[in-house]
């Protein structure tokens, strides 16, 4: 389970940085998106995935009956989430000011701020 | 319960949350601003003095012992850096008092500019990564915020690029703190260093170390990882420029220091070697950059790039004195640079344009300005007896020291590129008369009072006299630096602070 998804972070972070590379900035938006996607699930890859296990402990003892699935890892990838949405809900909001006020969405004529 | 630790956060948090209650009052928020800024940089120097007596100050939030819950741990360096951002906070929260507009006050700069401050001060504090990154996404939404604030064409163009960099480089921060977590099963710095130490194959350490490198290498626009710095900072009012010079970099530079000394010090030759390079690169490229530029703003943010490159180069060489300053630059770039954007508001205050053909004649109207800038100015390019040239030379001369003559002799001569481009400004802005498409306003000439200028005079006042005292009297401030190199330089003080307490 964990190779698979070690090529799906993979694949994710490929297509979101082509979609990064891109000329329109939709397209750099719905990238961003992927990346912290990927990111969210390479989090979760790597600190192991446990299946059927949860960490409970069972009533009268002070530690889980064997391995258990790791509950830090998933609160912390809940804390990226929403902290990624908050930040790709401004993103979005900023790409249609930004079209609304340039009047283009290609990054190619957005240079005046550059040189 | 240790009061000190967390007032710097939580009074910056506080003064936010009572500015969006008070949304409607633009005179409770204004008040709110200087006084929970002031507020902050008293809590700030009792932290530091808490710092100097004890080493470290560590607190378990919520009572969970380390490594398990979140550490805020304070050495003297991020003692160092919270006061200076409370310093620097106050003195940009005077200063907007004058020169932000009441639209862009109504539209929530204050309460950003609270967020901004607790994001910043959270992220000097902290001993945990996975906080760290917690505190960057704070300070980040705040900036991004307050960068867009006002909705100019070349502000959206610029935040396209700061955002996307920025986010980026939050995105690789996860990325490497999520492998640190499935390689360590620790997120706590001092337990992660602990850990790095045991570990006697150390190849995916580095890989690790270089996605740090990078991840707080485009937050501290080093080289070649600069590009959404000078697309952006000159965009925003010159207050919201002169805050992100003074904090945004420096928390980078501030990572760079804590990880590169504490966590990452089992490969120096390569990954500092790597640091040492990009810093050196950076000087170039930052001064090149400033010398093709003619707008006031433009040229002071390639100067960021330049001065980040001196701050990375002293961790590259890393021997107690490139430390120590390394530490000095960091402080005098933070007031220096500050001052530079909060004089660039000045000259548009009176004659409404930062572009160098569009200025002139300054010193033959307000010759005050003009000294304010010279010694700002004068203190960039390194020259004696102001604090730059003490920075400078402490990095030099470990250069020197260290063998590395090449980064050095970079050193040496892009502080005479600085100086060009420093003089260009002060012959433009300040010496020629005035061009004869600009009409002489009698705001400028003083025929029409202004009654605000104060509070744009009184920080550049206050700044130039921490540029020129620091100078003068480096001694002290010196030896509060060695300490705090010290403790960089000895990880295990840290690790034994946080970890090894009464157990």
């Amino acid at each position: 389970m964990e190779t698979i998804m070690a090529y799906v972070v993979g694949a994710l972070f490929a297509a979101a940085i082509y979609m990064m590379l891109r000329r329109s900035i939709v397209k750099l938006v719905i990238g961003l998106i992927m990346l912290t996607n990927a990111a969210n699930l390479l989090f979760f890859v790597v600190s192991g995935m446990t299946r059927g296990a949860p960490p409970l402990i069972p009533e009268g003892a002070l530690a889980p009956d064997g391995p258990v699935a790791d509950p830090l890892p998933q609160a912390l990838i809940l804390t990226a989430i929403v902290i990624a949405f908050g930040v790709l809900a401004f993103a979005v909001v900023l790409i249609h000011r930004a079209y609304e006020v340039v009047g283009t969405d290609d990054l190619d004529q957005m240079k005046d701020t550059d040189t | 319960m240790r009061l000190e630790i967390f007032l710097p956060i939580l009074i910056p948090l506080l003064a936010g949350t009572l500015s969006l209650a008070l949304w409607r009052s633009r005179t409770a928020q204004r008040w709110l601003g200087v006084i929970g800024t002031g507020a902050m940089f008293a809590s700030a120097l009792w932290l530091l003095r808490s710092t100097i007596e004890e080493g470290h100050v560590v607190v378990d939030v919520g009572g969970w012992t380390a490594p398990f819950g979140i550490t805020l741990v304070v050495d003297l360096l991020a003692a160092i850096m919270v006061v200076m951002t409370g310093f620097m906070s106050f003195m940009v929260a005077i200063y907007s008092l004058a020169t932000i507009s009441e639209g862009h006050e109504r539209f929530g700069y204050y309460p950003l500019m609270h967020l901004l401050i607790a994001g910043v001060a959270g992220g000097f504090m902290t001993g945990d990564v996975f906080n760290l990154f917690v505190w960057f996404e704070i300070l980040l939404l705040a900036s991004f915020a307050m960068l867009t604030l006002g909705g100019e064409r070349a502000q959206m163009e610029g935040a396209i690029k700061y955002v996307t960099l920025n986010l980026f480089a939050s995105t690789l921060f996860l990325a490497a703190v999520g492998l640190t977590y499935g390689m360590l099963g620790t997120l706590n710095m001092a337990d992660i260093a602990d850990k790095v130490g045991q570990l006697e194959d150390t190849g995916m350490i580095t890989v690790l170390a270089m996605m740090y490198m990078v991840a707080f290498g485009i937050k501290a626009a080093a080289f070649p990882l600069f590009f959404w710095l000078p697309a952006s900072y000159h965009t925003p009012p010159v207050a919201v420029s002169a805050l992100f010079a003074a904090l945004l970099t420096k928390i980078g530079v501030y990572a760079l220091f804590r990880v590169f000394t504490l966590i990452f010090n089992h490969d120096p030759e390569f990954t500092h070697g790597l640091i040492l390079w990009g810093g050196a690169l950076g000087m170039i490229t930052g001064v090149l950059g400033a010398a093709a530029q003619f707008e006031f703003r433009r040229i002071l943010a390639f100067h960021s790039v330049s001065q980040i490159g001196y701050m990375i180069a002293a961790l590259g060489i890393m021997t107690p004195l490139a430390l120590i300053g390394g530490i000095f630059y960091v402080v005098h770039h933070m007031i220096v640079k500050s001052a530079l954007f909060l004089v660039s508001g000045v000259t548009y205050r009176f004659l409404g344009s930062h572009e160098l053909k569009d200025l002139g004649g300054v010193y033959r109207q307000r010759p005050g300005v003009a000294v304010l800038f010279l010694i700002q100015a004068l203190a960039l390019a390194g020259i004696p007896p102001l604090f730059g040239f003490v920075a400078k030379f402490a990095v030099i001369r470990a250069g020197i020291e260290a063998g590395e003559y090449a980064v050095a002799g970079i050193g040496l001569f892009v502080g005479l590129l600085t100086l060009y481009s420093m003089i260009k400004i002060w012959a433009e802005v300040f010496w020629k008369k005035i061009p004869e498409h600009v009409e002489e306003n009698d705001r400028f000439t003083g025929r029409q009072a202004d009654p605000e200028l104060w509070m744009l005079y009184l920080p550049l006042g206050i700044l130039a006299v921490a540029t020129v005292t620091l100078g003068l009297m480096a001694q002290p401030f010196y030896e509060l630096v060695e300490m705090a190199v010290e403790q960089l330089l000895e990880p295990e003080r840290y690790i034994e602070a946080v970890l090894g307490r009464d157990q």
